[in-house]
């Protein structure tokens, strides 16, 4: 291969290190406003009036809007379409969007803000799951099971008691993963234009255009044919960018009420209301296990706080049952779950959504096990990962596994197994590993259409353009478009013009989420580049009298493999193409295989294949301060193929770099039903001089599903970091602190004894449901058909 | 709204402004001058995404009234690259793959060049600590270390 593997630069890096990437704050257009949102300052209250004639009359002002002219509600997920645009007549969370207003300058929509009166009465602000819990009657939502529960499941997969009482030994553990933000540097800024044509252009930082789309058109009331959604580079998303958002819409309906643009950018206080970010999850853990070591049973269960709306929630409760199973053997395993709504910015997906919390839980809790059993943490890893193609008890379906050799090769360079134990005084080393889908295995709305498209044009002068739904987040994913279709068709990737993210130009692909896009678009690109391929070499061979099997294209040349001298250019072959069939273009589609899960809640879990990852993290832990220091991190990432080294690595160093922020400061904290540190100075994230060395390694295991074998690579190194973090300070100071992130205050209070370990919320989950395993058919841990 | 006349030499360039008298020099920077290259993450002088060159010393520019560079040189991240040529900064800063959404990066690349003017090879640490009150979500600072390191070598090589 020729461009597949090479660590080449990103095709849009000069735009980027020259300013000249255009983000969507970046846009201006003629006769442009700029909108500025009312956001409520209860964190819960019923609005009995509000009144904008003051501000509609301010000087400069041009359009107010109220949540009554926009009366359908929406939401990202079918079953949670639970926001309004503006609030109709309750606000939920301090931040929710209540009127907005247009105007011929910022400064002045923001002064005429203040213009607008809103008569609420307070309601009781529900701030916890144990507060949501407590007052059923104080209903947040008036969906959901019962009072404020928006979602609770409950699964049986396996006897677990009859696993439990076959164990030689029982643990329980319960755990508390605080919630924390995206954090992008980028605000959320979103321009509506509507045309003479009476048609809408939406510009926004989205990562998800597609569901954009969708949501305008419903609440517009608009046909989607009318409505092109173009996302614009994002300046960092992490899942903070993937829900359609009140701006989104409120610049698009301003637009309509006026035929003017409208822009808004929020500041950075609002990007913490908009939120979506990582859920506060509470967690008890309980395993059973051999003296050996074997798994006998494991049951596990989570309570997630999920703010004041539905957003991804109930995936993200899903996601925190669901990939416990898939690095080690689990032969029997129960999962319960609830999410709780409370009067909080709604939680959603953030990088790794839903499996770093229970991910954390089950690496600390396994090195608690190993510890009790005296068993190496890393050699009972390397003994119970899962064969490549098992089928987990809660049926996904592995098929490569690169686990091995990513513990092996972390173990291997750390110097693990002589350093632990070993570092003396306040050093230590932790180990962890994990797992993380490619893509997952359904969309987000039932349907039976592929979930990335492609399109390619070839042009006489042998440029070609590539058009995809995907957008670029900054993880490369035009980049990786103009890779795939550079190396099957023989040219550059300079050659290549990629054009994304614009529903009126680009099928759609479903937005850069669940670590799906490299994956998929790969294969879609690959199948259109094939197809548009076809002529030019039928072509090619007339022209050289070579039969097309003997054709290759490389360097944007047309050669014969047997002589290479015999050859024609990739633009002259181009040429005789069209003379022959006509103009070219191609088209190419990828949807993952069916699931073998036969299981009401299993469209949550399985992707075409898991990416694997392994961490071994060397700290210094500061007994008198408590504070922690990274000495340094060692990652191996099981990523299939690298498409292109140096972005996998990109990818794998900021994965490092996010899950320590996590494990180490990242907190949303609230007081009195306000935020408390709406700011990127009191929000604590890592900079430059918190950043350790990190040594990556990349394992490939060439996935027969991966576009040249290749998984993901953006999410799952994050989520072995935070467990390893914590089984490294128990390393160092025989203390385990069984929540994140682990502060200074907290090592002191676990040295001195008077840390308070987390509890389970009081709840009753619901009467479980047995899934019967599946047909013999698929054994348990059949290895299939996964050639290295 | 009242305006007020500025005459500031941006990227060597003579401009003659109005704008509005509470603007930040980020504002008039992006707003009046059109030069969107300088980017905003915070307006509370917290992130260090606006940072720009005040007379070769890096300063941020949303807390930075615009009167107060008058008859000074401002560099934006659109006049790091010279005569059609990209800065060995912006070089090695693309090659190396360490702008990944690249919205902090114009403020990265302007404290990175003040730093190596004042000290042309500097260590691993020195080079955290310069860019210590710069924050970037994507990369973990290291491809953006490392980018700096080979700018410093190229460029010494050069002089």
């Amino acid at each position: 291969m020729n461009i597949i593997g090479r660590s080449l630069p990103k095709v849009d890096a000069a735009a980027k290190v020259t300013g000249q990437t255009l983000f969507a704050d970046d846009l201006v257009l003629p006769r442009m406003m700029y909108a500025r949102l009312l956001r409520s300052p209860h964190p819960h209250a019923r609005i009995r009036r509000i009144d904008v004639s003051r501000a509609a009359a301010h000087p400069g002002v041009v359009a107010t809007l109220v949540g009554s002219e926009l009366p359908i509600p929406f939401g990202i997920l079918p079953v949670s379409q639970d926001e309004h645009t503006l609030a109709v007549d309750k606000v939920r969370f301090v931040g929710d969007p209540v009127a907005a207003v247009a105007a011929l300058d910022e400064e002045t929509a923001e002064e005429a803000l203040k213009l607008i009166d809103v008569d609420y009465a307070v309601l009781p602000p529900l701030m916890s799951i144990d507060e949501a819990l407590r007052r059923p009657d104080a209903r947040i939502h008036d969906y959901g099971p019962r009072g404020n529960i928006h979602k609770e499941v409950s699964f049986d997969f396996g006897d677990v008691d009859a696993g439990f009482a076959e164990a030689d030994h029982v643990r329980e553990d319960t755990f508390f993963f605080e919630g924390n933000t995206h954090l992008p540097m980028e605000q959320h800024a979103a321009v509506g234009s509507l045309g003479p044509d009476g048609k809408l252009t939406l510009w926004s930082s989205t990562q998800t255009p597609h569901y954009v789309h969708r949501a305008l058109a419903k609440v517009l009331e608009m046909a989607p044919a009318h409505i092109r959604v173009i996302a614009c580079p994002n300046g960092g998303g992490f899942g903070g960018k993937s829900d359609p958002f009140s701006h989104e819409i409120v610049v698009a309906k301003l637009s309509m009420k006026t035929g003017r643009p409208v822009k808004m950018t929020l500041n950075r206080e609002e990007v913490f209301y908009c939120h979506r970010g990582r859920h506060p999850v509470t967690m008890w853990i309980k395993t059973g296990m051999k003296k050996d070591g074997a798994i006998t049973a494991m049951h596990f269960r989570s309570a997630l706080d999920g703010g004041a709306y539905g957003s991804y929630g109930v995936a993200s409760l899903y996601y925190t049952g669901a990939l416990q199973t898939v690095t080690y053997r689990i032969p029997r395993y129960k999962f319960e779950g609830v999410r709780v709504f409370t009067n909080k910015p709604p939680c959603g997906p953030k990088r790794g959504h839903g499996t770093p919390q229970p991910r954390y839980a089950l690496e600390c809790h396994l090195d608690k096990l190993c510890h009790e059993l005296g068993l190496d943490p890393a050699e009972w890893r390397l003994q119970n990962t899962l064969a490549p193609g098992a089928v987990t008890a809660n049926q996904m379906k592995v098929r490569t596994i690169g686990l091995r050799e990513c513990l092996e090769k972390v173990v291997a360079r750390s110097g693990f197994s002589s350093k632990r134990g070993r570092l003396g005084a306040g050093r230590g080393v932790g180990i962890a590993a994990s797992a993380y889908i490619s893509g997952a295995g359904l969309p987000i709305y039932w349907n039976a259409m592929p979930h990335s498209g492609v399109q390619i044009k070839v042009d006489r002068g042998g440029g070609v353009a590539v058009f995809c739904g995907s957008t670029d987040i900054g993880q490369g994913s035009d980049s990786v478009l103009a890779y795939v279709v550079a190396e099957e068709l023989g040219i550059l990737p300079e050659d290549i013009r990629v054009v994304t993210a614009d529903t009126d130009l680009t099928p759609v692909d479903l937005g850069s989420y669940s670590s799906r896009v490299t994956l998929m678009t790969g294969n879609a690109a690959i199948q259109a580049a094939r197809r548009v391929r076809e002529p030019i070499l039928a072509a090619a061979a007339k022209k050289l009298e070579v039969p097309v099997a003997r054709l290759r294209a490389a360097s944007r040349r047309i050669f014969d493999a047997a002589d290479p001298s015999r050859s024609l250019g990739f633009a002259e072959a181009v040429v005789l193409a069209e003379s022959e069939h006509g103009t070219l273009g191609s088209v190419g589609s990828y949807k993952p295989p069916r699931s073998v899960a036969k299981w009401k809640g299993a469209g949550v879990g399985p992707t075409p294949t898991y990416s694997y990852s392994a961490c071994v993290v060397e700290l210094s832990a500061d007994r008198e301060t408590g504070i922690i220091r990274i000495d340094k991190v060692w990652i191996a990432h099981d990523v299939g193929r690298s498409i292109n080294p140096l972005l996998v690595i990109g990818q794998v160093e900021g994965s490092v770099y996010m899950g320590l922020g996590e494990v180490l400061m990242e907190e949303q904290a609230f007081r009195k039903g306000r935020h408390k540190i709406p700011s990127m100075l009191e929000y604590k994230s890592p900079t430059t001089l918190d950043m350790p060395p990190v040594e990556s390694i990349l394992v490939e295991t060439l996935d027969p599903e991966g576009p040249y074998g290749a998984k993901e690579c953006g999410q799952g190194p994050l989520l072995p970091v935070i467990p390893a973090v914590t089984n490294a300070l128990f390393d160092a100071l025989g203390i385990r602190i069984d929540e994140v992130p682990i502060t200074p205050e907290k090592v002191r209070a676990a040295l001195e004894g008077r840390l308070r370990g987390p509890r389970m919320p009081e709840f009753t989950y619901p009467e479980t449901v047995v899934v019967p395993p599946l047909e013999p058919a698929a054994p348990a841990t059949a290895p299939q058909g996964a050639p290295r | 709204m009242i305006k007020t006349r500025l005459r500031l030499k941006v990227n060597g360039e003579d401009r003659e402004v109005l704008a509005p008298v509470h603007h930040t020099l980020l504002e008039v920077l992006r707003e009046e001058l059109a030069l969107p290259g300088t980017k905003h993450g915070c307006e509370l002088g917290e992130c260090g995404t606006c940072t720009v060159l005040v007379d070769g010393q890096p300063i941020l520019s949303c807390l930075t009234l615009p009167i107060e560079c008058e008859g000074r040189e401002i560099t934006t991240v659109e006049g790091l690259a010279a005569d059609g040529a990209l800065h060995p900064l912006q070089q090695a800063f693309a090659e190396l793959g360490s702008a990944q959404c690249g919205y902090c990066i114009p403020g990265f690349l302007l404290t990175a060049a003040a730093l190596l003017r004042e000290r042309p090879k500097p260590t691993r640490s020195e080079i955290a600590e310069a860019t210590g009150g710069n924050l970037c979500r994507c990369t973990g600072y290291l491809k953006i270390f490392e980018a700096i390191e080979l700018a410093a070598d190229r460029m010494s090589k050069r002089a």
